[in-house]
């Protein structure tokens, strides 16, 4: 497995932690409430989950496991594709902060898409047949 | 999958109570986390010559706890909603301790698995 694919999946496997552990404590708190405030914890269960965990997994496998070219840079544009992960991780940090400062959702998701276009750029040529 | 498929059904004829959060996590927790823990217990680089998938019986507990976990949420939820008691209350308590330590344990028996060639 490449670096930046153990990055991805690494990182993607905090999310699922921090996720589960939100997402535990929100159910616990239907069943037996014990402090209302939990629920502002249910945006950023959805964000880890689904962006940093479900999304990122895929990003950092697909690195891996896509074809790769045959010259000195087997998968492409690397550091592009370093950037998005730098990108995709600001992207979900920064909407954590969205109980402060709301504007914040919308500065993450815009972070977030940056990396997934930078994914893509750096990505694409590798989608191709075999030969 | 085909559980959440079927309860997206029963969605779709109007029921409600406590349903369409089981439907979301037996979508997402119980078919597509699920599918990935199971192809990366299958697929990731081998944690070593003499133990290639880590531990199997961590894996095993895994697929215990998220399934025991997510079937009582299927039952709990509903049960909650449309009148809430201490057991329903505290199976919903069960049922997401019993899941985090599912995913706990994927975390613990794969992390070794995910490195560099």
């Amino acid at each position: 497995m490449p670096r930046l694919s153990v990055w991805f999946v690494r990182a993607s496997m905090i999310y699922l932690l921090l996720g589960l552990a939100f997402g535990a404590l929100l159910l616990a708190q239907k069943g037996i409430p014990f402090y209302a405030s939990v629920w502002y914890l249910l945006p950023l269960h959805m964000e880890f989950l689904l962006v940093g965990w479900l999304i990122q997994l895929a990003m950092g496998v697909a690195f891996w496991i896509i074809p790769r070219f045959s010259n000195a840079a087997p998968r492409g544009p690397v550091k592009l594709v370093w950037l998005s992960f730098a990108f995709f991780n600001a992207g979900i940090l920064i909407s954590t902060l969205q109980f402060w400062f709301p504007i914040t959702v919308l500065i993450g998701r815009i972070t977030e898409v940056i990396a997934g276009i930078l994914f893509v750029i750096g990505s694409w040529q590798r989608i191709k047949p075999l030969r | 999958m085909a559980l959440a498929l079927a309860l997206g059904i029963v969605l779709a004829l109007g029921a409600t109570n406590g349903l369409f959060p089981v439907y979301i996590h037996l979508l997402v927790f119980g078919w597509l986390t699920q599918l990935i823990f199971g192809v990366a217990f299958w697929m990731f680089p081998k944690f070593s010559v003499e133990k290639p998938r880590g531990s199997e019986t961590l894996g095993w507990w895994t697929y215990a706890l998220l399934n025991i976990g997510l079937l009582l949420r299927a039952i709990a939820e509903p049960m909650q909603s449309a009148q809430t008691t201490s057991i329903s209350g505290w199976l919903l308590v069960l049922s997401a301790i019993l899941q985090f330590l599912a995913g706990s344990l994927f975390v613990v028996n794969s992390w070794g698995r995910v490195k560099e060639k």
